[in-house]
């Protein structure tokens, strides 16, 4: 005869620790998951992707897949509720980041009404490079916008609303500024001429199909959900050489870029976008490597997170 | 803007509940003669004021007087962003630096600048407009404007007094006058919070002053931006135009109003920042007659 104890689980609101919802005769084995849908069926605004439980009010969220059994509670358990806000999966947070610059640029581009003089609208420049810069910053997003649909995983599901609208902000406000001065009737080419631009576009097109080598790579390392159990490590192809020497070469790559685009457009607004993004990125870069580092014993001592031997 | 520090609050509440961590003795001997100095240095702009007002007998141009001290110890300020960038005072390096940067911004780009950019501007404008300017395509007008400016010139550099510069806006007394009040409280009450010896008194001038001077060193402060701005414009101060080699353009006169347009949102949650302060250090006014 099979005794199941069932658990009795009340939650709470964290601020008020007033009790939003008691569920009784859960299953033991039922995960966190389980749990937050059936809450959701008591608050339907409250979707399980905006619900962050933990056992303590100060303490950290508790995951999907943990099993209510193995928490450290009695068969009655307190779980305490706080509202993320609304939240939007990945996959259309970076649609929505990547179209922006892409068609504001291209508004500049066309040199729509109202944003030059009058006699400038619907013209084109006269300099080959202005549209041989076009091409080249809506390929990158191009690329970027497939690479989101068709290769990357995701490990959390979702991102809050707040800081879409802030991330949005900073790259459809960067790409239009610098939208403005590239496609400006009075814009300077560079000052070393055909022979700079071609030097630069060679850089723009090498890191763009390194950037595109590391995720490709990063790809096949998810096996199994979001933990992987192995870390990169070069393979035959060229531009994976550079995890000698960096655990984040898909940032590497993607400042190497950035900078290509700079020396080919000569253009300050374009160099300050790649100085912030290179600041932004090793931040990040630096915390991948320290959980690399921690993750794996046997991590490779001459990487470093973003650019080789130096930082 | 002229709020004092939010986050160093925290360093008297630490000190006064005797907690033992952050700075050790010598951060701690740095820091009380750094505050001492500062209070005695706001002290002498304050009395500078007073003095010239008793000599002159009116309010107006009292910034002349006490320019090179306020610019002094204005700058010196920006030590407060290492403080707490190395550790030993316990704020946030961003609202810290923002607020030490916002000042430093008022003193030197906006007060300082546009009384020099009155006559090297002129003279910028000779050379711009008769050598560099692609703007004047009409040779007639470029010849023109540079006699004008030329005049322009010559007339400025006999008349120094009948000129409406900035530094002669009575908004300019406004903002130091508040700044000076609230500094001087502010660098006092750091003294003695360092030292454990806090008087009630400076605890409650500080948390309560600020009700006034604040707005008060907020109205001077947009007042002498927006009197700065013709001058700005019909200058070219500080700003680049299309087209140049770097492919880049900054109008400083867009810039201005931009910063008095960020006061509207950033205003407000500072000083309600500091009214919550307010009630949660001077709310328990009867423990603390208690400890005292």
């Amino acid at each position: 005869m099979s005794r199941t104890t069932f658990f009795e689980v009340e939650i709470l609101d964290t601020k008020t620790k007033e009790q939003l919802c008691f569920l009784d005769k859960v299953e033991p084995h039922s995960s966190i998951a389980d749990i937050k849908s059936l809450f959701h069926k008591s608050y339907p605004k409250w979707y399980p992707a905006r619900q962050s439980l933990r056992l303590d009010p100060k303490g950290k969220a508790l995951r999907d897949d943990d099993i209510l059994q193995n928490l450290p509670v009695g068969t009655s358990a307190s779980i305490y509720f706080k509202d993320l806000g609304p939240q939007l999966g990945w996959t259309m947070v970076f649609l929505v980041e990547y179209l922006g610059p892409l068609l504001i640029y291209l508004l500049f581009y066309l040199r729509v009404p109202y944003i030059y003089s009058k006699k400038h609208t619907f013209t084109s420049s006269t300099h080959p490079v202005v549209s041989l810069a076009c091409a080249c910053h809506s390929f990158h997003y191009i690329k970027r916008l497939i690479e989101t649909i068709f290769l990357h995983r995701f490990s959390h599901g979702t991102m809050p609303l707040g800081s879409i609208v802030r991330n949005c902000a900073y790259y459809w406000g960067f790409a239009a500024w610098l939208a403005y001065y590239i496609n400006h009737p009075l814009y300077t080419p560079p000052s070393y001429g055909e022979r700079q631009v071609n030097y630069a576009l060679m850089i723009f097109l090498l890191c763009e199909a390194g950037n595109f080598s590391i995720h490709w790579t990063l790809n096949g390392l998810k096996c199994e959900g979001s933990k992987s159990r192995r870390y990169p490590r070069p393979s035959k192809n060229p531009f994976t050489w550079l995890f000698v020497f960096v655990s984040c070469p898909n940032y590497t790559y993607e400042v190497g870029a950035w900078v290509g685009l700079s020396i080919m457009t000569q253009c300050v607004p374009v160099a300050l976008f790649t100085l912030v993004g290179f600041a932004q990125m090793t931040i990040w870069a630096r915390g991948k490597h320290k959980t690399y580092i921690r993750e794996f014993k046997d991590y490779p001592n001459l990487r470093m997170p973003i650019l080789p031997l130096i930082l | 803007m002229s709020a004092p520090a939010m986050g160093t609050s925290k360093t008297a509440h630490d000190s006064s509940n005797k907690k033992k961590r952050g700075p050790g003795t010598l951060a701690i001997a740095y820091l009380v003669i750094y505050n001492v100095v500062m209070t005695a240095g706001w002290l002498v702009i304050a009395v500078g004021l007073v003095r010239a007002y008793l000599a002159r007998g009116s309010y107006h141009g009292l910034y002349y007087s006490i320019e090179k001290p306020l610019k002094f110890f204005q700058t010196v300020a920006l030590l407060e962003i290492l403080h707490c960038a190395v550790g030993i005072v316990p704020s946030s390096v961003v609202l810290t630096g923002f607020q030490v940067m916002s000042r430093v911004f008022l003193t030197w780009a906006v007060t300082h600048s546009v009384r020099e950019a009155k006559l090297s501007s002129t003279v910028c404008h000779l050379v711009a407009n008769s050598v560099l300017s692609p703007v004047f395509t009409f040779g007639r007008a470029a010849v023109f404007v540079t006699f004008y400016c030329f005049v322009k010139c010559a007339w400025f550099s006999t008349r120094p007094y009948s000129l409406k510069l900035v530094q002669s806006e009575d908004s300019v007394l406004l903002f130091v006058a508040a700044w000076t009040i609230t500094e001087i409280i502010r660098y006092s009450f750091y003294t003695f919070s360092l030292l454990n010896h806090l008087p009630y008194l400076i605890k409650w001038a500080r948390y309560t002053f600020f009700i006034v001077l604040y707005p008060m060193g907020v109205t001077g402060e947009l007042l002498t931006i927006y009197a700065a701005l013709p001058y700005v414009q019909k200058t070219g101060l500080y700003s680049i135009t299309l087209p140049n080699k770097y492919n880049f353009s900054f109008d400083y006169h867009t810039f201005l109003i931009l910063i008095m347009i960020s006061y509207i949102p950033l205003f407000p949650q500072l000083y309600f920042h500091m009214m919550r302060q307010r009630k949660k250090v001077l709310g328990h006014v009867d423990e603390y007659s208690k400890v005292e």
